[in-house]
């Protein structure tokens, strides 16, 4: 784990030292959340970097804040941060990237290296690629490198392949429901954790006993609840025709529709993608493997080959913060530094 | 082995090999007789599956990876639909003739 990661030792995670031209990708990030949140923007993007030099100071220098600081330092004593690392497909082999198990070596490097340690990661599907044990057995083996109090997964269906699941749940689905789905709450915060990538029908697909498991999980909840929904495939209608859609979705965002702010964050696309409908944002997470094409710039989503210097570019972690009382979560991308 | 063109570049055609190329199945419809072995060959740098559509068909390929193969020999007449459950959007039909 350590070899790959000699290369980039001294390298710090932060991009400042990268060309302007290369901070495409989150300067857009950035002005689609200043389209969303209007005035709030840049207030709800620097609070996630707000709560991490909080959580650096206080680990540092507990208790030796001026006073503004120290108020602040309250709240974030509150504050969730966790980190979601997607699509790491552990076994590809292809020109795409020749090395995934080290470029995920390297994304949890840099979920180690965040100046803080996340309450969680979630993996986001497409731990594997063929599904085989051996590969289960790895990804699952690397993930414990992580530091985190805790890591959680929902499977791809690069995860499912052949066997509607059962390998991905042997491995990593104890005390989930049905096919792997569950739910958790976490300072403040109820997380629900879905399954659309076992019965694929030309999308991905929920079926009713999850949609029930949804109603219920939720009926007791205040409408004030933060709710952050994980999947796989989109919930939203990314894009049909590459299956970049959930055919039921639906029928959970009518659910969630008197929530006053749902979170639904995604792999499976493999690009930062972000979408708001009333109170509920979507946002696609990018991968830690192969970048693919944007929708319809490609006649498939094949695994796109691009120059080696620019494939980081294309990777990443994703991290998020959130204080109680705050109505929006800080959503952070970053390059696979 | 070359799938031999019946005219229409959409029709059904005969012959015993469909490649796996671009996220499609190649051709969408194969036409074969009773007997005849197919053999698929995955031509995309992604992995794919060959797999009956609904339950019961006897298409049900392992993962196949890059420049892997499967091949299922066609005992019964009938229309065989059929996916790749990695990309459930890729679909197609073998047809068996007596």
């Amino acid at each position: 784990m350590t070899g790959y990661h000699d290369s980039h030792d001294g390298v710090p995670a932060g991009h400042a030292e990268q060309p302007a031209t290369e901070h495409g990708m989150s300067r857009r990030q950035l002005l689609r959340h200043a389209g969303w949140f209007g005035g709030a923007v840049v207030l709800t993007v620097a609070s996630g970097e707000v709560i991490s030099h909080i959580a650096d100071s206080r680990e540092t220098s507990s208790g030796t804040s001026s006073g503004t600081a120290v108020g602040a330092a309250a709240a974030a004593n509150g504050a969730l941060r966790f980190v979601q690392v997607s699509d790491s497909h552990i076994g590809f082999q292809g020109p795409a990237n020749m090395d995934v198990a080290g470029s995920f070596t390297e994304a949890i490097n840099q979920v180690n290296s965040l100046g803080f340690r996340p309450d969680f990661v979630m993996h986001s599907g497409d731990l594997t690629h063929l599904s085989t044990v051996g590969q289960f057995d790895q990804v699952k083996q690397m993930m414990t490198g992580m530091q985190t109090d805790r890591v959680f997964t929902v499977p791809g269906e690069h995860d499912s392949i052949g066997d509607a699941g059962r390998a991905y749940r042997k491995t990593f689905g104890m005390g989930t429901l049905g096919d792997g789905w569950y739910s958790f709450d976490t300072h403040g915060v109820h997380f629900i954790a879905l399954v659309n990538t076992v019965s694929l029908e030309k999308l991905g697909h929920l079926g009713n006993d999850q949609i029930d498991f949804v109603r219920k999980d939720i009926a007791a909840l205040s409408s004030d609840t933060p709710i952050v929904v994980f999947s796989h495939i989109p919930l939203f209608a990314m894009y049909p025709q590459w299956g970049w859609s959930t055919d039921d979705a639906l029928k959970v965002i009518a659910l969630l529709r008197r929530f006053s702010s749902v979170t639904c964050l995604n792999g499976h696309v493999h690009q930062l993608f972000t979408k708001t409908e009333g109170n509920i944002t979507f946002h696609s997470a990018t991968t830690t493997a192969y970048p693919l094409p944007k929708p319809g710039r490609a006649p498939a989503p094949t695994p796109q080959v691009v120059p080696a210097r620019q494939l980081k570019d294309a990777l990443g972690i994703r991290t998020v913060g959130f204080r109680q009382g705050d109505r929006e979560l800080a959503i952070k991308d970053q390059r696979l530094a | 082995m070359s799938p031999s063109s019946t005219g229409a570049s959409a029709a059904p055609v005969t012959g015993d090999a469909v490649a796996i190329k671009n996220f499609a199945f190649s051709p969408a419809t194969l036409k074969v007789t009773m007997g005849t072995t197919v053999t698929w060959i995955n031509q995309d740098t992604d992995a794919h599956t060959v797999t009956s559509a609904g339950s019961g068909g006897p298409l049900h390929s392992a993962a196949l990876n890059t420049h892997a193969t499967y091949s299922y020999t066609f005992t019964k007449p009938g229309t065989y639909s059929y996916l790749c459950t990695i990309h459930p959007f890729m679909t197609a039909t073998v047809e068996v003739t007596r």
